[in-house]
């Protein structure tokens, strides 16, 4: 759906999210824009893949309480669990990056400024598809 | 001063009404043919501003008015800018004035909202932005502004019962509007007492979505005069700015910010260079204001404008309504209609429906939620995409 957005790779500490970097100017695109470089006062320069950082820190982040229309998928037959969802500032580009936070992290487990790194997650499946999409989840201290 | 003569206004109440758009523009306009004292008949343009929820007359919203109101053969124009629509609507009609294209022009915005919360157009569109934030996040607009209500308490120290007071400020405000669609007093109480919508903000922290429509009659100054008008409200000045690279802040829709790595974040950024582009050309700061009228589609969001409309410095928006400064009889009444809180949101109608009560209020005939003395409003929104708006008018 989203082609090029992340890598493929299942493997969590492989994966990331793959935008565009302007050949003249350094700027970061994600999505990745493949076109045009957006900064203005750029001459514009060839765009190439480059791997955004797998940590970041929140810069905020909410939840969603109520079913969210479509073309969000959730099936109208079961509960509605809320889903937590999260801006994180990703330092070495200087850009804020939405996501859903892993299943499991409630609003309760963070605070702007907690750490966070990108994993695969799975956004919705039917009986012939997995839909993958990336997943924001809290870092574990390390020991 | 490139100035331009509000002859009329009009409004059709906000509620959910279940009617067509077209009926609550044309009930609007028709009422603010009457406030002019002119006939549709002289008016030799019509700007309509679009919605995208109700088909194909929603695009083409000027004939679609300019039908409804029958056809006279006059010059049409139809503007979308989502929640910037009708204020773009305005500074074409504006531009036709002062141009010498039109004498009079009428300006209408209506709207019939869905229930619920707003969502993109139907099938599969994985080249929109606003269709992907919705498939890939589920990110509605209120998880958008509680993103931003929950920034603020981290940096400013805004509280839950801050945000509450918004709305109780603004729901008394609204009890004395009898175009609100709200009319009855809020507690802080019965804020904390309604549902979790997006943490932190809940139900009665975010608007609701109305049907509503609004209309104004523009006109140039010496049409004014040569009609009788000789010291009307008058438009000074209309910002429809876009950001300036990098925009750092998640803005709907997107699913990312801008990256600062190329170049440094803007100074002011997108919501306070909206405001200083119409206090520049309006030649007025904020010292200058006997109100303001400001999208508060979330009670956070509004004391986000009191900052960025230079009412207060950066991070004492809160302070500045704990205070009292901001409601009724305070230093600079904020949403004296009664806001976005009280009316809900039908998207091409609001931003002239804050124009029409800064009429109401400059000719000193807002009845009792009259901001006593009033000489000089400014409205404010965004619209979705980065469309900036502001509206000065003058008394």
């Amino acid at each position: 759906m989203v082609a090029g957005w992340f890598t493929k790779s299942d493997d969590e500490e492989g994966f990331r999210l793959l935008g565009t970097r302007c050949g003249a100017c350094s700027a970061v695109f994600f999505p990745r824009e493949d076109a045009l470089c957006r900064n203005p006062a750029c001459a514009g320069g060839v765009l190439t893949e480059v791997a955004l950082s797998k940590r970041g820190r929140v810069w905020s982040y909410t939840d969603g309480r109520y079913r969210p229309p479509a073309p969000y998928v959730s099936d109208p037959e079961s509960g509605w669990q809320p889903y937590t969802l999260l801006a994180v500032e990703l330092a070495a580009e200087r850009m804020v990056v939405l996501g859903q936070a892993v299943p499991g992290v409630t609003v309760a487990d963070l605070s702007v400024g907690t750490e966070v790194e990108v994993v695969p997650g799975i956004l919705s499946e039917d009986a012939d598809t997995v839909w993958t999409t990336w997943q924001w989840r809290p870092v574990e201290e390390e020991r | 001063m490139n100035e331009v003569a509000v002859l009329g206004a009009g409004m059709h109440p906000w509620g959910k009404w279940g009617r067509s758009f077209i009926e609550y523009g044309t009930a609007a306009a028709r009422a603010a043919l009457a406030d002019a004292g002119i006939g549709w008949a002289d008016v030799r343009s019509v700007v309509g501003a679009g919605t995208i929820r109700c088909g194909y007359p929603g695009h083409v919203a000027g004939a679609a008015f300019a039908q409804a109101l029958g056809w006279q053969g006059t010059r049409v124009t139809s503007v979308y800018a989502a929640c910037a629509s009708g204020a773009q609507a305005i500074d074409t009609a504006r531009a036709q004035i002062l141009s010498g294209i039109a004498e009079v022009v009428l300006v209408v915005g209506a709207d019939s909202a869905p229930k619920g919360f707003f969502a993109p157009a139907g099938g599969d569109r994985p080249d929109d932005p606003d269709w992907l934030r919705f498939r890939l996040l589920g990110a509605t607009n209120p998880a958008y502004f509680a993103l931003y209500a929950r920034r603020r308490m981290a940096l400013h120290g805004d509280t839950p019962d801050d945000f509450a007071r918004v709305k109780v400020k603004n729901a008394a405000a609204g009890a004395l509007n009898p175009y609100a669609r709200y009319r009855t007093a809020v507690s802080a109480g019965q804020v904390a007492a309604s549902p979790v919508v997006a943490d932190p903000l809940r139900l009665l922290d975010v608007c609701a979505t109305s049907d509503g429509g609004a209309a104004l009659v523009l006109s140039s100054m010496e049409y004014a005069r040569r009609h009788g008008a000789g010291d009307p409200v008058r438009i000074r000045a209309v910002s429809t700015v876009t950001p300036v690279y990098p925009r750092t802040e998640p803005g709907l829709p997107d699913i990312a910010t801008d990256s600062a790595v190329a170049a440094g974040p803007p100074a002011p950024g997108f919501r306070e260079s909206i405001a200083r582009a119409a206090y520049e050309e309006a030649a007025l700061g904020p010292e200058d204001l006997s109100l303001a009228e400001v999208y508060d589609l979330s009670t956070a969001l509004e004391l986000q404008w009191y900052e960025d409309l230079g009412l207060c410095p950066e991070g004492e928006g809160a302070g500045l309504l704990r205070d009292g400064a901001t409601a009724l009889g305070g230093r600079i009444p904020v949403n004296a209609s009664g806001g976005l809180a009280s009316f809900g949101e039908a998207v091409p109608a609001q931003a002239i429906a804050q124009v029409c009560e800064l009429t109401w209020q400059l000719r000193g005939t807002a009845g009792e939620r009259q901001v006593t003395g009033a000489r000089a409003g400014m409205t404010a929104n965004q619209g979705l995409f980065g469309h900036g708006s502001a509206v000065v008018a003058v008394s």
